[in-house]
């Protein structure tokens, strides 16, 4: 090869790296931009108050306390309803219907709930869960987060366990083992962490959510552990209070989005932690 | 179908053979299998004799594999894959669409080629199986998963360590300890598919010594890649070529005076 060749691949090369190089950092910037507006309007928000009290009236001090409770329980709940079926749900793909019209179909169905918009999936539970009953309640909030974590759940649940290979399946198979233990004791249990790792980003995604909390739990003013009554959250919250003429609500929706960052950002490296140790030899 | 398929026509004139002969644990008759399309196996009929070490050799591809899965069918797990013929054993037809599959695997056990410990306890990995089907005092288990591991030649390595993951022992203890699972709920026949060819050589030792150990009580079905494996341990060999049963006699014949050109050309490393 000669020399002219050679530099002018060298050119391109270097010319390509540097256009990803910059787009690279084109793309980082928001990030880091939003995030240390986050960092320094959220950590001068933070005092004991926000977790001791309730969202205020304009014109006198609060705090988030109503608000953490209500998403806690929301989000609790709803993980509750949403992790077994996708779980089921998801072994039911990779286990029972491999290769089956019926899970193609079923596959298909989740990938567009899977993009949903989550206003969507917000009214739908209004129609069914709320307006039926004339009030907003924490259950319906729960309703329509686990509609919005079960194809999460479906998706990577399904995906965890087709790593397991088959040849661990046979051996259970060949000792005479039933279908259904195979999948529970063998298959699941062998990659564990790695559900467990689905639930937890399925659990920092439906904690962000607004839209289908604005249309089902609305928002309650007062601490309140009851999920039959309107319940408070903190996205909701932050959705409010950030576009508030009130200076210290704006002050709190800073907290908000700040704790809900950490608990997301907190859930992400918890489910990072998990994924190096699954996958046996 | 060539002439050296009828097991009954070979001579039982060597010591290896006399263990034995004549005396049937599986028989298989004009076995056919297709994994979908085409005949992935042709006309096979063998017997596996009791208390002794059967191998299966040929070149990848040639069935070795497929028959063995055909005796335990675990093919059943991949919708399209079908075997004709018959198969049997204690009077039964294996083959058989209403045969009870739990009946066939407490009798036929089977070991892989890579070691596939369960995710849960050495102790739990042996005693998993022997759930299924029978229900066992503790002290009883116990002793089971003692008697098993011992007879795998793992009990001193594990004895202390019961409690600890089967994944977290190295490759040669993982395959005795999938060698122990499978005899735990004692079966009368082994199926065992390439099982040293993810272990070194030391290991593969061990285990080869561990197979002519168990010969005495079971009847082994073994599929190796290792011709010198085959002649090491087996009594007597099937050589497999495309689909087809080539030829199957005692292994000394096989490895001194094959009949069929195609046996000599492939023990003598002319392909494969």
């Amino acid at each position: 090869m000669n020399n002219n060749i050679v530099s002018r691949r060298h050119f391109i090369n270097a010319v390509f790296v540097g256009i990803a190089l910059i787009m690279t950092g084109i793309a980082l910037v928001w990030l880091f931009l939003i995030l240390g507006s986050l960092v320094i309007n959220g950590v001068s928000a933070l005092n004991a108050d926000m977790f001791l009290k309730s969202t205020p009236p304009p014109g006198s001090t609060g705090g988030l306390l109503n608000a953490i409770v209500g998403s806690l329980m929301m989000t609790g709940v709803g993980m509750l309803i949403a992790t077994p079926i996708g779980l089921l749900a998801g072994a039911y793909l990779s286990e029972y219907g491999r290769g089956s019209k019926l899970s193609d179909m079923i596959r298909f169905v989740n990938d567009i709930l899977l993009s949903a918009p989550s206003i969507m999936i917000g009214l739908f539970v209004y129609t069914v869960a709320v307006a039926p009953f004339r009030h907003f309640s924490g259950w319906a909030g729960s309703i329509a987060l686990a509609i919005i974590a079960i194809p999460i759940l479906v998706r990577t649940t399904e995906n965890i366990m087709r790593l397991v290979p088959d040849t661990l399946r046979e051996a259970a198979y060949a000792l005479g083992a039933p279908k259904w233990m195979v999948t529970i004791k063998i298959v699941q249990k062998s990659v564990y962490e790695g559900l467990l790792t689905g639930v937890l980003l399925a659990l920092a995604r439906v904690s962000g959510e607004t839209a289908p909390l604005l249309f089902t739990a609305l928002n309650n003013q007062f601490l309140s552990f009851n999920m039959s009554d309107s319940l408070s959250s903190l996205p909701v919250v932050i959705f409010q209070f950030a576009m508030s003429p009130y200076a210290d609500w704006r002050t709190l929706a800073w907290g908000g989005a700040f704790l809900i960052t950490v608990s997301v950002l907190f859930l992400n490296i918890a489910s990072r932690l998990l994924i190096p140790q699954k996958g046996q030899a | 179908m060539t002439t050296a398929q009828t097991s009954d026509a070979a001579p039982s004139n060597t010591p290896h053979s006399a263990s034995g002969e004549g005396n049937p644990k599986v028989q298989i008759k004009n076995l056919y299998f297709s994994y979908g399309s085409g005949d992935s196996l042709r006309n096979i009929s063998l017997d596996l004799q009791d208390k002794s070490v059967t191998a299966f050799i040929g070149p990848s591809g040639c069935g070795k594999s497929t028959l063995l899965r055909t005796l335990n069918r675990i093919y059943d797990l991949y919708p399209g894959q079908k075997a004709r013929g018959e198969i049997l054993m204690e009077g039964r037809n294996l083959l058989h669409p209403n045969l009870e599959l739990a009946w066939l695997r407490s009798k036929v056990g089977m070991v892989f080629q890579k070691p596939t410990p369960f995710p849960m306890s050495i102790y739990e990995n042996i005693a998993f199986g022997v759930r299924l089907y029978e229900n066992l005092s503790r002290a009883d288990m116990d002793e089971r998963v003692e008697w098993a591991l011992r007879k795998a030649a793992l009990w001193e390595e594990t004895k202390n360590k019961l409690n600890q993951q089967g994944t977290a022992l190295s490759g040669c203890q993982q395959q005795r300890l999938c060698i122990a699972r499978a005899i735990a709920v004692k079966p009368e026949v082994l199926l065992m598919d390439e099982p040293t060819s993810a272990l070194d050589p030391i290991s593969t030792n061990f285990v080869e010594d561990l197979v002519t150990e168990l010969s005495s009580d079971y009847c082994i079905a073994i599929v190796t890649h290792n011709m010198q494996q085959a002649a090491r341990i087996s009594h007597k060999t099937a050589f497999m070529y495309l689909g087809d049963l080539v030829e199957f006699t005692t292994t000394e014949k096989m490895f001194t005076a094959p009949d069929d050109p195609r046996t000599n050309d492939y023990i003598t490393g002319r392909f494969g």
